[in-house]
Order: C-alpha cells, then structure tokens, then sequence
C-alpha cells in the first residue's frame, strides 16, 4: 500500500486530505499522479499540472521517481509560505 | 570559538511570538554569548493591503486573515536542515525560525527569522538567505481570506529567482 497526502488547494479540490492506494511496481509518481487523477475523477484534476510538486517519505522529488511499498507521498502545489 | 549548547531553534506554532523574549531567549540558548558581535533579525507580517493576489484574480473585499496549512512531518525537519546549512555556510554562533500556522489576522506577525554571528556581515546575510530558502522550501501553504470569498495563493517567480542567486 502507498499512503497518499494531500495539501492546500489539491486537499480542498477533492474534500479530503489523505488516501491509501494499492502499491504498483515499477509506476513513476507521474503515472500514480494519473492513477488518482482517475480514481476520483473530476475532483482531482489539479494533481496532473505541471507545477504539482511531489515529497515521499518527505523529501521532495521529481515526478520520474519511483516509489517503493509503504512510502508516504505527499502531493502539493508550490509552496507559498515565510 | 566555544559552540554554543542549542544553537538552532525551530518552531512551527499557532501562538504569536514576542521578538524581545526571542532575543533574550537566543542569548540564553547560547553559552558563547559574549562572541556574539551581530544579531539580525526578519519579522514577517500580514499585509492588510489586499494585492497579495496575482494581477488580474478576482477577490472580493478587505484582506482579513492568512491561513497557514503546513505538512507537519515535514515542516520542521526542513526547517532545521536549512538552519544547519547556513549556520555552517556563515559560521553562525546560533539562529532561530518561528514560523506561525493556522489563521493569522492583517497585521500580526507571521514568521520569525534571528541569528547571531560574530559580525554583521554574516548575520544580515545569512537572516536573508535562510528566509529566501524557506519561502521556496519549507511545506507552508497561504490562503488568504478576504471579506467576502477566500483563495490560495500562487507562488512568485521571483521568489524563486532570488533563491538561486545563493547557489554556490
């Protein structure tokens, strides 16, 4: 299983801020990113833009990455904070 | 140079700080007080002018508050290391971050950022960089609640281009 975070506006966008997914092998978190994208289709649109950014275990990485069973990934938009 | 006992503070926290007690809380963390020669410190606030939005986005009403979400697992790890990279970088004697989450109305503050070095030199220079880092950095997300309707904030390019002028 992959447990999934959401944060700021891809949180709002689909009404809750966490979810658990089957683990993959081999899927990139860019094709994870279309998986959910699918899975709650219509209300997740947003993780498939170009400025998403992408943490597992929460060190941020790029979308080609590979994640293993059990990481946490967390998905956001660009941070805004200080 | 005698290293002080807790050099680095991190706090992500709800409550407001008082920069006097952070001041005096900086000298007490740090046994080399007296080597200590600059302490510089950043306060950011909320803005209660409302052209916090991108040019041309549609809002309605006053500024009223920021919200502030974080990824807590995150956050302070990222914070931390950050500290740990500049202190290193300008041979700080000690720094310290509050950054403030949850509603924050217009006008309190929202972050804090202090060091002390031995010159003021390293200390103006190392209070901007970690500030430049974290804006680019550390998992914190603004909203900002207007009068009428609430809408998240789009990061700045320029913060962005100001970070990379601190690559090595």
């Amino acid at each position: 299983m992959l447990s999934v975070k959401y944060f700021a506006s891809l949180r709002e966008q689909l009404g809750c801020n966490s979810d658990n997914v089957e683990f993959v092998a081999g899927e990139t978190l860019a094709q994870l990113a279309g998986r959910l994208a699918n899975k709650h289709a219509g209300s997740l649109s947003d993780i498939q833009q170009p400025t998403t950014r992408c943490a597992v275990n929460q060190q941020v990485v790029e979308l080609t990455v590979v994640p293993v069973d059990g990481d946490e990934i967390a998905f956001f938009p660009p941070v805004t904070g200080g | 140079m005698a290293m002080p006992s807790e050099p680095i503070f991190v706090s992500v926290q709800t409550h407001n700080f008082c920069l006097n007690e952070q001041q005096q809380a900086l000298f007490k963390s740090c046994n080399a007080n007296a080597e200590i020669g600059a302490v510089a410190s950043f306060v950011g606030l909320v803005r209660a002018e409302n052209n916090i939005m991108e040019a041309g986005s549609a809002h309605s009403g006053k500024l009223r508050a920021l919200y502030i979400e974080h990824y807590p697992a995150m956050t302070e790890p990222v914070l931390r290391r950050l500290c740990e990279q500049v202190l290193e970088k300008w041979q700080l004697i000690t720094c310290r971050v509050i950054h403030r989450v949850g509603t924050i109305p217009t006008g309190e503050q929202i972050v804090l950022v202090m060091v002390g070095a031995e010159h003021r030199a390293a200390a103006f220079a190392a209070c901007e960089c970690i500030m430049d880092h974290l804006k680019t950095s550390a998992p914190f997300w603004k909203k900002a609640i207007f009068e009428h309707d609430e809408h998240w904030v789009a990061a700045k390019q320029t913060d962005q281009a100001k970070v990379e002028q601190w690559s090595d």
